[in-house]
């Protein structure tokens, strides 16, 4: 043939094929959305109640009374003094900076997208230790969960069910679970061969190896998991704000249009602040369940 | 007397994509490298057969990757075989369903590991109890058992640690307890003493065969270690490359190692150590029962030679010599010339009695508890025997002595 512009630009299909194709696919899923958006809607009703509850629950609690909790539970999870004061400090200055609101607002996504994710993860991530097929196939879909721009997968959920918390919590998700997922496989595959053998041999059945001896021995893997959902929730709170999820995320949001360096700042710091609290109380706790583990050598 | 308890029959393990595709080849008698150039499995087992009575220690042993870890796992089947007969009582254990295969697991047979296999994240007490727990007895009665369980074992007090606070022989005597809280009537020992210091290592022999006398359970114990294989084995097999080359009691395998494979093995064993009198001495053929000067000179006479034991109802009683009698004269009372000497015990181990053969001038009497003569050990036998051995075994006897 005498065209040979192949040879120096690339090939590429029709721009009507292209253009047929985007608005066939977005038009299915558009009439995908209307058709069945409603229903799914409905599904996450009852989590949309919680998430509602619990994030009036934490602003009406008095503010002092609302840090002497969390001190408390820092301090259970912890016992660590030291890790109290720097937790009082820090929401002492959140308070007085006038974030405490977007504050409380925030802890409460973090908090239902962390136990989703968990309530959600722990139980793949031991499908998948369980099977090879299921770790083929789940694999490289975590892969892609974790590498997908966020904003590309925030086009079909908004499109699905329109702006606000639900949409976010499944944005959240979806960036924040692949952790929890492959720590929990991990932890489970490298439970010691010769103690599951172990239980086994003295007649545990399926269930009694898994909760008796794979999930307890995985447990400070699943906890490294569990640490790192909750870092990347955090760090998921600017991008949600975007499609309408209330808290420190949105004066970021604001400060960038707005160029207001200060509150942009401000608001940065206070999610340093709780992902170091999450970090080091999560970490903590992991470490003083496994003290069993540390061998004192006595004869 | 022996009444057999668990019996393999035809057993074959192949690992692999598909072992079944495989046991032509095997069947045929291809080798272990062959099968596994050609077709890529392992074959792990091959044509086992062999009858475990109740009551007996059975020593399986091997050299590293003989099959032994396999062999034992099939007992209990956490490895299920390619082909073959598992019996145990009259339980074809392949038939079990999975749940009559769990049931089977927690009441018949129970297990020590050579790593331990303890559980990190429970106390002491908690693992010792953990059979019961499986099975669903109450807490109580499960804490009071293991209690009585660990005191046995020698570490009463140890309740509330953790494994990972225990040294290596303490952590086994916890394996040990977690097994025999269960009160299973098979203990399965998969090389349980290899991962411990030499003298920790004697010490739980020592109290494994101290256990036994008293529970006198029915015992599979792995290992690749000859001396402790002869040491606490009532039978043993000998296992190379997934093959049963040689079964029987200790001095069987000493006296009769069926193959250069066995023979190998068997060189380096301190026989002195491992034999004991009765497999080395002979019938008592130089003994006088008369008990006038007189009567003996005949019988000495008959015997052809320049002693005997003397041997009356109540047993033995000493040696005589031909010298003594000729001096005597007839009015000397007949215990004069029966002169004491020392005598050994048919269970006594070689070793313990060299020094006595060695000093006497004459074989020594053997004499059981009862008092009866059983035989006579002669420097002679003794010096077959151990000459047999490596000269380094004779050295060693020697600078025991000296
Ligand atoms: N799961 C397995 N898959 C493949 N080969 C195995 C497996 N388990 C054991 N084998 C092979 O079987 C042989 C015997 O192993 P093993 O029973 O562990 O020996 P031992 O306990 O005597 O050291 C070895 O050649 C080993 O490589
Ligand atoms: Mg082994």
């Amino acid at each position: 043939m005498a065209d040979s512009s192949w040879l120096t630009k690339f090939p590429q299909m029709d721009r009507s094929d292209l253009l047929a194709i985007r608005k066939s696919l977005d038009s299915a899923y558009r009439d995908f959305s209307r058709e069945y958006g409603d229903v799914i809607e409905s599904f996450f009703d009852p989590l949309l109640t919680f998430l509602v509850w619990f994030e009036k629950l934490l602003l009406s609690t008095p503010w002092w009374l609302m840090i002497a909790i969390i001190v408390g539970l820092v301090y259970a999870a912890s016992r660590s003094w030291k890790l109290c004061a720097g937790v009082l400090i820090s929401f002492l200055l959140i308070g007085y900076f006038g974030m405490w609101n977007d504050t409380m607002r925030t802890m409460s996504i973090i908090t239902v997208c962390t136990l989703v994710a968990i309530g959600l993860g722990i139980p793949i991530g031991i499908l998948m230790a369980r099977s090879d097929r299921a770790q083929n196939i789940i694999t490289p879909m975590l892969d892609v969960m974790q590498t997908m721009p966020a904003f590309v997968y925030l086009i079909p959920v908004v499109m699905l069910l329109g702006i606000g918390k639900i949409p976010g919590v499944i944005a959240v998700v979806i960036y924040a679970i692949p952790p929890v997922i492959r720590l929990t496989n991990l932890g489970i595959r490298l439970v010691d061969r010769e103690v599951l053998e172990a239980a086994t041999a003295y007649g545990a059945n399926a269930r009694q190896r898994l909760l008796g001896v794979q999930l307890p021995l995985a447990l400070p893997t699943i906890m490294a998991g569990i640490n790192q959902t909750i870092m990347m929730a955090l760090s998921m709170v600017v991008i949600a704000s975007m499609i309408g999820v209330k808290g420190l995320g949105q004066p970021v949001l604001k400060s960038i249009t707005n160029q207001y360096f200060t509150v942009g700042l401000l608001n940065g710091l206070a999610i340093v602040a709780l992902a170091i609290m999450f970090d080091r109380v999560s970490q903590s706790y992991a470490k003083r369940t496994q003290r069993h583990m540390e061998g004192v050598q006595n004869g | 007397m022996a009444e057999p308890l668990i019996q393999i029959e035809n057993l074959y393990k192949v690992f692999g994509k598909n072992p079944a595709s495989v046991m032509t080849l095997v069947h045929e008698g291809r080798s272990k490298e062959d099968i596994l150039a050609e077709t890529g499995h392992t074959l792990g087992l091959k044509n086992i057969n062999l009858t475990i009575n109740k009551g007996e220690i059975f020593v399986i042993m091997g050299l590293s990757g003989s099959g032994k870890s396999t062999m034992i796992r099939h007992f209990n089947r956490l490895i299920e075989p390619t082909e073959g007969v598992i019996r145990v009582e009259n339980t074809d254990v392949m038939k079990l369903s999975a749940k009559e295969l769990e049931q089977f697991r927690r009441h018949k047979m129970s297990m020590v590991f050579q790593r331990f296999g303890l559980m990190p994240h429970r106390t002491v007490l908690d693992n010792v109890a953990y059979g019961l727990s499986i099975q669903g007895v109450d807490k109580a009665e499960r804490n009071g058992k293991a209690r009585e369980w660990l005191e046995t074992v020698g570490l009463a007090g140890y309740e509330e640690q953790y494994p990972a606070q225990l040294s290596g022989g303490q952590q086994q005597r916890v394996g040990l307890a977690r097994a025999l809280c269960t009160d299973a009537e098979i203990l399965l020992m998969d090389e349980a003493f290899s991962a411990l210091d030499p003298l920790i290592r004697s010490e739980m022999q020592d109290q494994l065969i101290q256990l036994q006398e008293q529970l006198h359970k029915t015992i599979i114990f792995i290992t690749h270690d000859l001396d402790e294989a002869l040491r606490i084995g009532d039978r043993i097999a000998i296992l190379k490359d997934g093959e049963m080359v040689q079964q029987g009691t200790p001095d069987e395998i000493l006296l009769n190692p069926a193959t250069g494979y066995v023979e190998a093995f068997v060189k380096d064993v301190n026989r002195a150590r491992a034999l004991t009198v009765e497999t080395v001495m002979k019938p008592p053929a130089r003994r006088i029962t008369a008990d006038t000067i007189g009567e003996a000179l005949e019988q000495m006479k008959r015997i052809r030679g320049d002693y005997a034991y003397y041997v009356s109802d109540d047993g033995y009683q000493g040696v005589v010599t031909q010298q003594a009698l000729e001096d005597a004269n007839s009015e000397t009372p007949f215990e004069e010339v029966v002169e004491a000497i020392p005598h050994v015990a048919p269970d006594a181990i070689l070793e313990s009695v060299i020094p006595e053969t060695l000093e006497s001038q004459y074989s020594l009497p053997v004499v059981d508890e009862e008092g009866e003569l059983k035989g006579e050990l002669s420097r002679r036998s003794l010096a077959e025997v151990l000459g047999d051995a490596e000269s380094q075994t004779a050295a060693e006897s020697s600078d025991n002595r000296g």
